[in-house]
């Protein structure tokens, strides 16, 4: 009885958003009279970081320090409408609304700050710190604070601004079967080294590297965070998590977290990855975000790792010790595949 | 079941609360004295999020009968923090990016807190140890350890000062 080790790659491209009947995010935003801005959006922030990315947008393109900004999700009953968290759209999607709520809303903002410094507005630039002054001339300047509330309550307008942004329904054409359902791809490519017990069927992950392009990144830390814990979550698919392990029969499933397998702080594995940045023309400051992909290339990857150390193609998830000791049985032993690029 | 009163004191305050005998200590924190720090995950002992100190020991709220708490000190995570000043532990995991959507946080800071305090220099095998009772679904492992990790090399650093 032996370990074997195995090394499998996968890459991935990766279409940020879907299309089914279009797909539309919505943001406003309001400058309230402290001159802080409210953006409101209906998509939720499940931990993957939308609401500071969201925030980072609307304070670069209204040109006000970032701690004036709150964005809320609180209520799709009440707040603009969005398709969701989800196809990994919501960096793309929402950052899109986004900039285009903001651009509106500066406008505004412009406007009452021209009226109390008797300027043109075109001559108004803002500082990224709270001030609008004129162009070369940073002493005629008012604070966004007090435009905000010489509009509230002094000219009677509200800084406010709509965006939406709107991938249109792309319908197949039937005589070419050709569609456009994505504007934005991002791509990976994932390597990942396991070592298989021929006797218990364990599968354990040695350590992963991985390329993965995003267009711009916002925000590098929630990037690395996601890619990271992401992986993990890919790991977790492709070798523990399921509730049906013998789908379609639905005996033996999991029913609390005792017996859902998930990974611990100790399952870890040394992870490296290399983020390659090349904006998309249409996102919101070229960004395209992570998402789901942060997980996908892992699955294929270590199915193809568990391949090439034990000679056993696993085709269904998760990658357990029982499959994998059938699979070798199946093959009357453990069956080593050839390794291009030399020893792990 | 009738009610009965619970004293104990909660991140330095003497507090009381009434509780069915049957209350974990969990329910009496959030329902009872509206301290929403711990968390309510699993409620079975298995994600750790509601991990607080009892008496300076390790313990899941959820699993704790609330009247066993007489007269015990309890530690959330809500008094982790010195009025604006945040625990070192806090701030590191500012720092490291250790939460994502923040929900296994504060037993995760919980359970940092107790492991330093009885062991202030750990192996990071031993964090991972440290933390093992707790589930992170974001799988934010690996900032969590270097947030822990920085803090036990920092107060090791200040020691030997």
């Amino acid at each position: 009885m032996a370990r074997f080790r195995g090394r499998g790659m996968a890459s991935v491209n990766y279409p940020i958003g879907m299309n089914l009947g279009g797909d539309p995010s919505q943001a406003l935003i309001h400058s309230n009279p402290d001159g802080k801005f409210t953006v409101a959006l209906s998509a939720i922030d499940l931990g993957q970081g939308m609401k500071q990315v969201t925030r980072q947008v609307a304070a670069e393109t209204l040109g006000v320090p970032i701690e004036d900004v709150y964005v809320d999700t609180a209520d799709s009953d009440t707040g603009p409408h969005d398709m969701g968290s989800f196809a990994s759209r919501g960096t793309h999607r929402m950052g899109n609304a986004v900039i285009a709520a903001a651009r509106e809303a500066r406008g505004v903002l412009l406007e009452a700050a021209a009226e109390e410094l008797e300027v043109n507005a075109a001559d108004l630039v803002t500082d990224g710190k709270g001030n609008i002054h004129v162009k070369g001339a940073p002493s005629r300047s008012i604070t966004v604070r007090a435009t905000a509330q010489a509009a509230q309550f002094k000219q009677g307008k509200t800084i406010a601004g709509r965006g939406i942004f709107l991938i249109p329904l792309s319908s197949v054409d039937p005589e070419t079967g050709e569609m456009n359902p994505n504007t934005a791809f991002a791509h990976a490519c994932l390597v990942a080294d396991v070592e298989v017990d021929d006797e218990t069927g364990e599968v354990t992950v040695l350590g992963m590297n991985s390329a993965y392009e995003l267009g711009r990144v916002i925000n590098p830390k929630m990037v690395e965070q996601q890619l990271v814990g992401g992986a993990w979550m890919g790991i977790s698919h492709a070798l523990y998590e399921t509730p049906e392990p013998y789908y379609p029969n639905p005996d033996h499933g999991p029913r609390d977290f005792n017996e859902y397998l998930m990974p611990g702080p100790g399952d870890i594995a040394p992870y490296s990855i290399a983020i390659l940045e090349r904006p998309a023309p249409d996102g919101p400051f070229g960004g395209k975000g992570p998402g789901e992909m942060c997980a996908n290339p892992v699955l294929p990857a270590i199915a193809n790792a568990v391949y090439n150390a034990v000679g056993v193609r696993v085709n269904d998830l998760p990658i357990t010790p029982e499959k994998i000791l059938r699979g070798i049985r199946a093959n009357g032993g453990a069956k080593p595949q050839a390794r291009r690029g030399g020893a792990l | 079941m009738a009610k009965v009163p619970v004293q104990f004191r909660l991140n330095g305050s003497d507090r009381a609360a009434f509780a069915d005998p049957a209350d974990n200590l969990l329910t009496v924190l959030r329902r009872g004295l509206n301290d929403f720090g711990p968390k309510y995950g699993c409620g079975q002992g298995t994600c750790g999020t509601c991990s607080v100190l009892v008496d300076g020991e390790l313990r899941l709220a959820c699993l704790t009968l609330a009247a066993s708490c007489e007269g015990a000190s309890i530690e959330t995570v809500s008094g982790m923090a010195d009025g604006p000043n945040l625990h070192p532990l806090q701030q590191a995991f500012m720092e490291h990016f250790a939460a994502q959507c923040g929900f296994c946080t504060p037993g995760m800071l919980t359970a940092a807190k107790a492991l330093l305090a009885r062991n202030p220099n750990p192996s990071r095998d031993e964090i991972i140890d440290g933390i093992a009772g707790n589930i992170c679904r974001c799988t934010g492992y690996e900032p969590i350890i270097a947030a822990i990790e920085s803090v036990a090399r920092g107060a090791a650093a200040g020691q030997r000062r």
